[in-house]
């Protein structure tokens, strides 16, 4: 039986129990029997000893993960309560693209022993909700029948490469064949910490690491230890059954939890009947349910206070679950619903659904006030986001009437024509529950074609509902209503988990959100592909030509070694310890500073697939390609966690994720191109990203790259320059040896230049920019050259040095000399005039009148026939169009100044060539 | 009418209405070279360049390498007409034709890049299109057009031909995201793009940020034309003449015939080589052929030296000295008081109140020649020149000061005054007299 308290509803007390033997004279740590947990307010006390199997609070709260506890222990002052577990996955956790590997369908409470080490096996005791059953089921074995309702079965490992049958010797405790042992089992100190299966995984290396010897040994003790454990909990829960009218309410509610998670309406039904037995019996449900709600009430109350001190706060919790939920992990495939997420639904439903109105309006003002507060729903943190998932479809799902049926035909109708309409059609229709409109449009927005089927399907249960609703008593009827809630959770769901998974979450921040029609989500940006397949190069050249463009990737990258093992010593080691840190790159444009951390990424990437690190996330932005900085967080958001929002929900959820602690959290290197286009007036994307390696928890390590070397002092206010830290790498521009490298390793042994040739080429970009690209261009142009120049193109040799040379002409020679001696000449004549101009003036700037009547003059002398005024103005902005002169405004027309854009030696000397 | 009715005269009926036909016809073909409505078989003067390009764009189409070039020539080089012809000529191999995606922008209508985007988005007919409209915002659209970029690879997707016309005032938008993503992607392993920028603009790689510069491959095709007059001429000659497959034999030969001999005569020699002195390129011919053309009837079936002396008349009038014309008595002897305070000041601007009493001096001297006129007459005389925009106001900020005192300058040269004044109908001698005389 599961059995966790609420998280943010009521606190819950941890206290460590037993004595404290010491675990390490050196750190102060000390290690503990077993951890007391109460929910306060209440008498009831769980206890948790090592050994015993836990839920353990994560990113999804109807989806705790399992652990198996192995060892407690905390420092002098009991402040800090950690555990070491060994982690389970569930199904959902295991990567969308490994869960083929498993070849067969999963059984709904199958868990995985888990053998990766990307897990940090340590975990906040405090996170821990409750205990839970697990049962080893071996290989041959099919599972019990599913009306074993809470237990967890085992029968595979999962190490991030492949499901194995599980080694029993892991895992020996079968609960029903150890008896109950009331004592509780000391160990001896030092062997416990790393005494389990977790030890196979790299041992990580914060904690005191024992040598093999007492590794080995360790094992073996926690293997016995594992089944006396497994004993105990037996008894623990046979304990709680006997304090069953303590617990009753939560007993109820988790029970309800479980009822409404199950997803066929057999399972439901066997829970039904479970909540029907474990009460104690003493209670009826109507006295049960008083006692609920009046918790409830409680806690909201409690929670409305919190609402009122601290919006912004409020604003974090608002957002808090929503990026692990499918970052870290996969989707859910399996619903469960939190309870107390039920309870308030529950709650909220009571005035119509169950008649008890009394109730909650005694407790609560008004109703209004807590629709009110469902709209902002700030305090009730995750709870209400959850709310306001299922929220939507309560008030249809729930009243069945007629009348509102057709109002969503209608409205369906109408919104399927047109989305605009949405606000006001919600209001019509809604009435009283004004309070979910916000969740409810929004989870409209999400899209049309998704919003018709889910009101579809809604429409349907909605009949469902109101078939079974005649049930006798109330407690029924609301299990019946948490269950139609768990469908609509688990459908919308569905929904999210097609489309962005972003929106359902924005509800209440947003209520006004813009209605004008968005890109299909499901739409999937891609370039028709092609029906010919592209040729593949036929001779050395093209083949030349292939490998030496820039985007053909390189077998590894010359001349950048240095560079390359600084940074991945840098990237490796905060992987490896789980921090986060920033650094900063620079170099002009077309030295490798992008390639070069994209290899580092690379070999960092295989290197996390041999195990030979822990995993990590990689993630790139551009600040090139992102309309404006702030969507920086849009676009990380994105890449984590695959949500769309907008930016300043996204940045919301980004600190969230960044300064939470979460057990399972793998690191996460991000790199940001071209820094210097996210400046900010205030710099708060700056500011954001370089102050989230900083958290304890973020884990993140941020790479920035941009051109110039200062630009920390030159754009950054201090704070943020500080945050950067001074980690920082100069990428230099190459010289010409390494140029030449870089050519000939591209190459690769395909004999297409000149040696003589490719230093031509080096020297020549090392001498002006060092740009790796202009190099390989000109190389690229030099080939072509050489392949038309050679009558047949089989025949086509090596690319020589006057091929070079052309092409080095092609791209550096300056065009304006060509441009004036092919001009024409009233054009040369009037360069002519206004060079004339300058040197009577004795300044570089004349109007356009002035060289006119030099033009003049000059036509005269040459004996060519004077052009009109208009004439001239022509031939001048025709030189203006060209940027040989740089021209004022045409509306000045004569009056307009002139200057020349090119040298006067320039014009004369090309001038004069011309003339010979 | 009269010349139909002299014509009438010394023709048989049938005859004229196929020689009419066919100077339809002549005029149909001619009209259609001149207005650039037709591409050229082969362009005249590029075949370098022209080879240079198809062969860029045949590697795009058929091999999937990403490219990316800069047309440069001055306006009416033939920049587009090249472009254009190479794209025909591309379009029709076999296995390029259904390959390429080519995608016109033009940095004069696109003018900021969100428009750009949507208009990307519209022509490559990507699924976030909806009928003729993108939806979703400007970020949204760039990261949908960047991702659908990256998605497609070298071998498999369409080639997109981006051809960004006026490509220097592409430069001028926001960060130029627009280049440097399009260049970027050329630059990198996605799906194969060529980027063909064209421009006038010799400096328009200065105008390129340096990360979009590094990005950009720095092939510029240059389309400088060092025609000669001889090959002027000849290209004058095929620019006239009629196509092989004209109808009728008899016409064409006589055509062709005439054209040549225009071509030859002197007169039309030298109104052709002023042509070419002023500029070379042919956009400017065709509009002189053009209003040549225009003057061809059936009565008269050939292009004669005269209409082509006199198109040039046309094309080289001055436009001031043709609004001079049209000038009042009044205007113009304002317009000379003008010129004689240019002189006097030489050059400094001057307000009405000086141009008045410039005038006023003239009237006493010849009081007898023109009509003395009220202030108020001269001042509306004096606003009319200003909107003609012969005199322009050197203020910025015209609200304060009065009229009267406003600050002009003169917008002509003395040489189109004198050159007016010249042919001005019924000038007073004493008019003429005073625009001549050194000093007022």
């Amino acid at each position: 039986m599961v059995r966790y308290f609420t998280r943010l509803r009521m606190r819950r007390i941890y206290k460590w129990g037993g004595r404290p033997y010491i675990f390490d004279r050196k750190l102060k740590s000390y290690g503990f029997e077993y951890l007391n947990m109460s929910v306060e307010g209440q008498e009831a006390v769980t206890t948790v000893t090592p050994g015993q199997y836990i839920l353990i609070e994560g990113n999804d709260d109807e989806y705790p993960f399992v652990a198996k506890l192995l060892k407690f222990f905390g420092d002098e002052s009991h402040k800090q309560k950690k555990a070491l577990v060994q982690w389970f996955l569930r199904l959902s956790e295991v990567p969308q693209n490994k869960k083929l590997l498993l070849g067969r369908s999963p059984h709904p409470q199958e868990i995985f022993y888990y053998l990766g080490r990307a897990c940090d096996n340590e975990i906040n005791a405090e996170s821990i909700l409750g205990t839970v059953d697990v049962q080893h089921v071996p290989e041959d074995t099919p599972f019990p029948e599913p009306g074993t309702k809470d237990t967890l079965y085992v029968k595979l490992s999962w190490d991030t490469k492949a499901f194995n049958v599980l080694d029993p010797v892991l895992m020996q405790d079968t609960p029903a064949s150890t008896p109950p042992k009331p004592a509780l089992p000391l160990f001896p100190p030092c062997a416990s910490p790393t005494a389990t299966p977790v030890s196979r995984g790299p041992v990580r290396r914060a904690l005191p690491t024992p040598d093999p010897t007492v590794m080995r040994r360790a094992g073996s003790v926690s293997d016995t230890r594992a089944t006396m454990s497994a004993g105990k909990r037996s008894t623990l829960e046979a304990e709680s059954i006997h304090s069953a009218s303590k617990l009753s309410a939560s007993k109820i509610l988790s029970a309800k939890r479980r009822g409404s998670a199950a997803d066929t309406p057999g399972v439901r039904k066997k829970l039904q009947l479970s909540i029907g037995a474990s009460p104690g019996k003493k209670m009826t449900r109507a006295d049960v349910l008083c006692e609920l709600l009046d918790e409830e009430m409680e806690s909201e109350k409690v929670i409305s206070l919190k609402l009122s001190s601290s919006v912004s706060h409020s604003l974090q919790h608002g957002c808090s679950l929503s990026p692990m939920r499918s970052g870290c992990k996969t989707p859910n495939g399996q619903r469960r619903f939190p309870w107390k997420l039920s309870s308030i639904s529950l709650d909220r439903l009571s005035p119509t659904a169950l008649g008890e109105q009394d109730l909650s309006r005694a407790t609560t003002p008004s109703r209004r006030k807590e629709s009110a507060m469902a709209i902002r729903k700030p305090a009730l943190g995750v709870l209400a986001e959850e709310d306001s998932e299922d929220s939507p479809m309560q008030p249809i799902a729930l009243t069945p009437r007629s009348k509102r049926k057709s109002a969503q035909l209608v409205s369906l109708r109408i919104r399927k024509q047109l989305n605009l309409l949405d606000n006001t059609q919600e209001l019509i229709s809604d009435g009283d529950d004004d309070c979910f409109v916000p969740s409810k449009k929004d989870l409209q927005s999400s899209s049309d074609e998704e919003k018709t089927d889910s009101e579809e399907e809604t429409r349907g249960r909605n009949c469902k509902t109101s078939v079974r609703t005649p049930c006798k008593t109330p407690s029924k009827k609301k299990d019946l209503q948490s269950s139609s809630d768990s469908e609509e959770e688990t459908m919308v769901r569905k929904t999210r988990g097609r489309n962005g998974k972003a929106s359902a979450r924005t509800p209440c921040k947003t209520p006004s959100k813009k209605v004008t029609p968005s890109t299909p989500r499901h739409a999937t940006p891609s370039i028709p592909s092609r029906t010919v397949p592209a040729r593949q190069p036929g001779n050395i050249l093209e083949e030349a030509r292939a490998r030496l463009h820039v985007s053909s990737v390189p077998e590894s990258l010359p001349c950048r070694e240095q560079e390359f093992q600084d940074i991945y010593n840098f990237v490796e080691s905060k992987v490896m310890d789980g921090t986060g840190g920033c650094m900063y790159i620079s170099g002009v444009p077309g030295t490798g500073k992008t390639a070069t951390i994209h290899e580092v990424i690379r070999c960092l990437q295989h290197a996390s697939d041999m195990d030979e690190i822990p995993t990590f996330r990689f993630i790139e932005i551009n600040g090139m390609k992102m309309t404006d900085p702030h969507q920086a967080y849009v676009q990380i958001l994105q890449k984590l966690t695959d949500q769309k929002v907008t930016a300043d929900h996204a940045a919301a959820l980004l600190e969230k994720r960044f300064s939470n602690p979460a057990p399972k959290k793998e690191t996460t290197v991000l790199l940001v191109d071209e820094l210097d286009l996210l400046w900010t007036r205030k710099q708060n994307v700056m500011y954001n990203l370089f102050d989230w390696p900083t958290r304890r928890h973020a884990r993140l390590v941020v790479l920035t790259i941009a051109n110039t070397m200062d630009l920390p002092e030159r754009i950054m206010i201090n704070r943020v320059a500080s945050r950067l830290g001074l980690t920082r790498m100069s990428f230099q521009p190459y010289s010409f040896k390494q140029l030449q490298q870089i050519i000939t390793s591209r190459l690769n042994k395909v004999k297409a230049f000149e040696e003589d040739a490719l230093q031509l080429v080096s020297r020549k970009v090392a001498a002006l920019s060092g740009d790796a690209r202009r190099c390989l261009d000109i190389c690229r142009r030099a080939t072509e050259i050489c392949e038309h120049s050679t009558s047949h193109p089989s025949s086509a040799g090596l690319v020589r040095m006057n091929h070079v040379m052309e092409a080095l002409d092609e791209m550096f020679s300056s065009s304006y000399i060509t441009a004036i001696r092919c001009a024409s000449l009233q054009e040369q004549l009037f360069l002519r005039a206004v060079i004339a101009e300058f040197r009577r003036l004795g300044l570089e700037e004349a109007t356009f009148q002035q060289v006119f009547v030099q033009h003049r003059a000059l036509s005269r002398v040459e004996g060519l026939q004077p052009i009109s005024v208009s004439e001239g103005l022509a031939v001048c902005q025709r030189l203006g169009a060209c940027r040989l002169l740089l021209l004022e405004a045409s509306r000045l027309d004569m009056l307009q100044r002139v200057r020349l854009n090119v040298s006067q030696d320039d014009v004369l000397y090309a001038l004069k060539a011309v003339r010979d | 009418m009269s010349k139909r009715k002299v014509k009438e005269t010394h023709m048989p009926v049938g005859e004229c209405i196929s020689q009419y036909g066919y100077i339809f016809q002549v005029q149909m073909i001619l009209r259609e070279r001149f207005c650039h409505q037709r591409l050229p078989e082969k362009p005249v003067g590029m075949e370098s360049q022209h080879k240079h390009l198809l062969e860029l764009l045949r590697r795009t189409a058929v091999h999937g390498e990403s490219n990316s070039v800069l047309i440069v020539g001055p306006r009416g080089s033939g920049k587009t007409m090249l472009l254009n012809c190479v794209l025909r000529e591309l379009l029709e191999v076999k296995d390029v034709n259904k390959n390429v995606l080519p995608v016109h922008l033009n940095g004069l209508l696109q003018t900021d890049d969100r428009i750009a985007l949507k208009e990307i988005t519209r022509q490559l007919n990507l699924e976030n299109v909806v009928g003729d409209k993108v939806f979703g915002s400007f970020a949204e659209n760039l990261a949908f057009l960047l991702e659908a970029l990256k998605k497609g690879d070298r071998s498999s997707s369409r080639p997109v031909l981006f051809i960004l016309d006026e490509f220097d005032l592409f430069a001028h938008h926001k960060n130029q995201t627009l280049l440097y993503n399009l260049l970027d992607v050329s630059q990198s392993a996605q799906a194969p793009v060529a980027v063909i920028g064209l421009t006038c603009r010799l400096d328009v790689l200065e105008l390129l940020e340096k990360r979009v510069k590094s990005r950009f491959s720095h092939r510029q095709i240059h389309l400088l034309s060092s025609l000669s007059f001889i090959q002027y001429l000849d290209n004058v000659r095929s620019q006239l003449s009629l196509p092989q497959d004209f109808p009728d034999t008899n016409f064409y030969d006589e055509w062709n015939d005439g054209i040549k001999t225009l071509c030859e005569d002197q007169s039309v020699v030298d109104v052709l080589q002023r042509h070419y002195n002023s500029s070379k390129d042919f956009r400017s011919l065709h509009l002189l052929l053009m209003l040549a053309l225009s003057r061809v009837s059936a009565s008269k079936p050939a292009i004669k030296p005269t209409d082509l002396l006199e198109a040039s008349r046309v094309c080289m009038v001055d436009s001031k000295a043709n609004i001079l014309h049209g000038l009042s008595i009044l205007e113009l002897c304002l317009i000379i008081a003008m010129k004689h305070l240019n002189d006097i000041y030489e050059g400094e601007p001057f307000n009405f109140q000086m141009v008045h009493n410039e005038f006023k001096k003239f009237l006493q001297r010849k009081s007898h020649s023109i009509h003395n006129f009220d202030k108020p007459v001269v001042i509306k005389a004096f606003e009319h020149l200003q909107q003609l925009e012969l005199i322009k106001s050197m203020d910025s900020s015209t609200a304060k000061i009065q009229k009267e005192y406003q600050l002009m300058k003169l917008l002509l040269d003395h040489s189109q005054i004198m050159e007016a004044l010249q042919k001005y109908p019924q000038c007073p001698t004493d008019v003429k007299q005073w625009a001549m005389s050194a000093f007022g």
